[in-house]
């Protein structure tokens, strides 16, 4: 039915199959959307949320899809601007995946600010001073850059690709994109760090804070790191999840084992980073606020050593050193181990970076604060994968993401 | 955000901010005003079948 | 109003709460809620979700009978000077929703540009920033018993308590119209200090050595809450009880007996 619209020399599934998955996700697409309006509509009442937590779930989900939808930039970076060519095969489904990613931020965040009618006022009453301010305008012209990469692709669809203004269109963004890709390299490096700024800024609460050089606390760095590292592990993970739900090869092996590679050694120095970082942190400066670092680990019923152990060990350095050995990548179940363990890693990161640092008693007459989601605020965070689920599926059903897919899938007749 | 809301002070912080900000903008706001052109420029030349890409 | 403001000497309004005279009873917080059109609701179990721009807090030394001790420690905000102004919250928020005053050393809070982040509320040490998480609602004919100087805040913003801001406002605009710059001391005071049956919160200008707090402050059994943290604040505690005084910072084992700087 929709033959004219799937591109040539491809193979899809039938139209009901299609449509089936649509309507799955559009389900819990829809709970979601339900949730987005009672926050909307009856306030922030709606989420378990209160004075002790300011952040929440939301804050992290924020942190954490930003942070996998780093392969967009760095697999851009790699490409565009180191050179390394084999990547163009992989490029437009980071893209996409990026572009998911960003926009649920996005979304998230409209959600989660209080007036979101006033919105607005972080861009026109700025304070420059503020880690938030400069989250929200690089995440903002980010978008922007990931959507400018976006457009060609979509134009590359076959019927769009008819009419001649978006064929040199797509033509030309094609032949700029460097330079979209470098600014957007330049963006994220910013605003990956600014939301590790977030919490290592807070002075007030020992559990974030970090020093660091100038305005920028060691986090800053951090989180760009490992967002590079980890980024590029979600997407070759949503390959590999898109390649067993569409029962075919997307991406020849070389070109998934090239980055991973890449990303290995950058998990594997960006651990060893972040290693240095907390081994300070609870020597020197901890201390420096009346804190050992157990005072932070015991006492509660949920943070223990074990999630020190699970992002650092688990979800850091066995990953980097399966990724950084040529047999680790070549094996197919370690290879998929490490991309999950990485990408468990960076979650558990963010999780930690604005959960704990909130859950952290500081006065010391207080106790821990716990806090568990709503319903309202899991519908919300599952909503982008919803969401991104439904993207993919149109994507690639009628746009041509994965170059090597007809050499790697021969049709012999046309597709049905 | 402008340097004409009250808020604004010229600063060291403000500049760097929103020098690195409107760097930003215009570099996407250009590349993306050329290629746009471009594209028109070449329609009319009636580039566009199917004899490239 | 500006220009003369210009000419006065900066003041730094601050506290000094005595808390071997305090007694728990709350009177501040009550006098607090009145004056600052601060809204409830019917059910207020959940402290979490109260807001509570002065709260009381109960310490106890932990021990036994004979030995158990308790101490009520009243907690408005800081009002943190920090490092030259840089606040713990004001230096977060992203829409300059907040902001330090080096006229006077108070943190304000915008309610009409504040677009509810929370950041802020990450950034305080203390918990003295408080969501709207509702609408305000008031038991019927209450709404005609607001305090008309004090703005009521809408759904989905943050505020804090300003040290009544408004008073300061006032006490300076009959003050120039009586053609003085200076305010008199018991001219501006916040509505918890005068409610305390105990007189155990004392107000004024931490610069100002005719002002009590200016001598109280540095007393020598004088603390203040989370110092190490280098949040600077300007509210501090008295008492005599060492375990009181260790309660207000974190301390390693063993770093001994931290008592206040004369002991
Ligand atoms: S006590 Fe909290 S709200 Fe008040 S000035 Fe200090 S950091 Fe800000
Ligand atoms: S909640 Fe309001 S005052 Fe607090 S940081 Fe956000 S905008 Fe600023």
């Amino acid at each position: 039915m929709d033959y004219a619209l799937i591109p040539e020399g491809r193979k899809r599934c039938p139209l009901w199959q299609f449509v089936l998955f649509i309507a799955v996700a559009g389900v819990v697409l829809l709970w979601g959307v339900y949730a987005m309006f009672l926050c909307w509509i009856k306030g922030l009442n709606q989420t378990n949320m209160n004075n002790a937590y300011g952040f929440a779930l939301w804050i992290w989900a924020d942190l954490a899809v930003i942070a996998l939808g780093g392969g967009a930039f760095f697999s851009g970076f790699l490409k565009y601007i180191v050179g390394k060519d084999e990547l163009k095969n992989l490029i437009n489904y980071a893209v996409i995946i990026g572009f998911i990613c960003y926009s649920s931020a996005l979304l998230i965040l409209a959600i989660d600010i209080g007036q979101p009618l006033r919105g607005w006022f972080i861009f026109w009453h700025a304070n420059v001073h503020s880690m938030l301010t400069e989250v929200a305008f690089c995440l903002s012209v980010y978008f922007a850059v990931l959507t400018i990469e976006f457009i060609p692709l979509i134009l590359e669809n076959r019927q769009l690709d008819k009419v001649p203004f978006f064929h040199n269109l797509s033509h030309n963004m094609h032949h700029i994109m460097a330079v979209f890709a470098a600014t957007g390299a330049f963006l994220s490096f910013f605003h990956q760090g600014s939301l590790g700024g977030v919490a290592g800024v807070l002075f007030g609460r020992p559990f974030g804070f970090r020093e660091g050089v100038l305005i920028w606390p060691w986090t800053f760095f951090l989180f760009t790191w490992s967002a590079a590292a980890c980024g590029p592990c979600f997407t070759i993970l949503v390959t590999k999840i898109t390649e067993a739900v569409t029962r075919k090869k997307l991406v020849k092996d070389n070109v998934i084992e090239l980055l991973a590679k890449i990303s290995g050694w950058m998990l594997l120095t960006y651990i060893i980073a972040k290693i240095i970082d907390t081994w300070y942190w609870a020597v020197v400066t901890a201390p420096e606020a009346g804190f050992t670092m157990m005072d932070f680990y015991t006492n509660n019923p949920l943070y223990g050593l074990w999630i020190l152990f699970l992002e650092i060990v688990l979800g850091g350095v066995i990953p980097a050193l399966i990724l950084i050995t040529p047999a680790g990548r070549k094996n197919k179940a370690l290879l998929l181990t490490a991309a999950v363990l990485a990408v468990i890693g960076v979650c558990v990161n963010r999780w930690v970076m604005v959960l704990q640092v909130l859950a952290v008693p500081v006065m010391p007459f207080e106790s821990w604060f716990m806090y568990s989601p709503s319903w309202q605020e899991v519908a919300t965070t599952i909503l982008p994968i919803a969401y991104g689920a439904i993207l993919i599926a149109i994507a690639h059903r009628y746009l041509p993401i994965f170059p090597q897919e007809p050499e790697l899938n021969p049709v012999e007749q046309q597709a049905g | 955000m402008f340097p004409f809301s009250f808020e604004w002070i010229w600063d060291m912080s403000h500049m760097v901010f929103h020098g690195g900000l409107w760097y930003a903008l215009g570099i996407i706001g250009l590349g993306m005003t050329f290629c746009i052109l471009k594209s028109v420029v070449d329609t009319l030349q009636g580039k566009g079948g199917d004899s490239h890409h | 109003m500006k220009k003369a403001q210009e000419h006065t000497a900066p003041k730094k309004y601050g506290m000094v709460i005595d808390l071997d005279k305090c007694t728990g009873c709350g009177a501040c917080m009550v006098a607090c809620m009145a004056e600052n059109n601060i809204p409830f609701r019917e059910d207020e179990t959940d402290k979490n979700l109260s807001t509570t721009w002065l709260r009381v807090y109960k310490l106890t030394n932990g021990k036994k009978f004979p030995d158990a001790d308790v101490c009520y420690l009243p907690r408005p905000c800081m009002h943190c000077e920090g490092h030259h102004g840089h606040s713990p919250c004001v230096s977060v928020c992203p829409a300059t929703a907040t902001d330090y005053s080096n006229e006077t050393g108070i943190v304000s809070q915008i309610y009409t540009r504040c677009f509810g982040c929370r950041y802020c509320m990450a950034a305080c040490p203390y918990h003295v920033r408080y969501f709207n998480w509702w609408d305000p609602v008031w038991p019927e004919g209450m709404e005609k018993m607001l305090n008309p100087n004090v703005s009521v805040r809408t759904r989905g913003v943050v505020e804090k308590c300003s040290f009544c801001f408004h008073r300061y406002q006032i006490a300076m605009e009959k003050a120039h119209y009586e053609g003085r710059k200076e305010l008199a001391e018991d001219e501006y005071q916040t509505a918890c200090t005068q409610a305390c049956p105990a007189n155990a919160i004392v107000f004024g200008d931490l610069n100002n050595p005719d002002h009590a707090v200016y001598r109280l402050k540095t007393h020598p059994d004088a603390f203040r809450l989370l110092e190490r943290l280098g949040t600077n604040p300007k509210v501090y505690y008295i008492t005599s009880r060492e375990w009181v005084r260790r309660q207000g910072d974190n301390y390693l084992e063993n770093e001994g007996k931290i008592a206040a700087k004369a002991h």
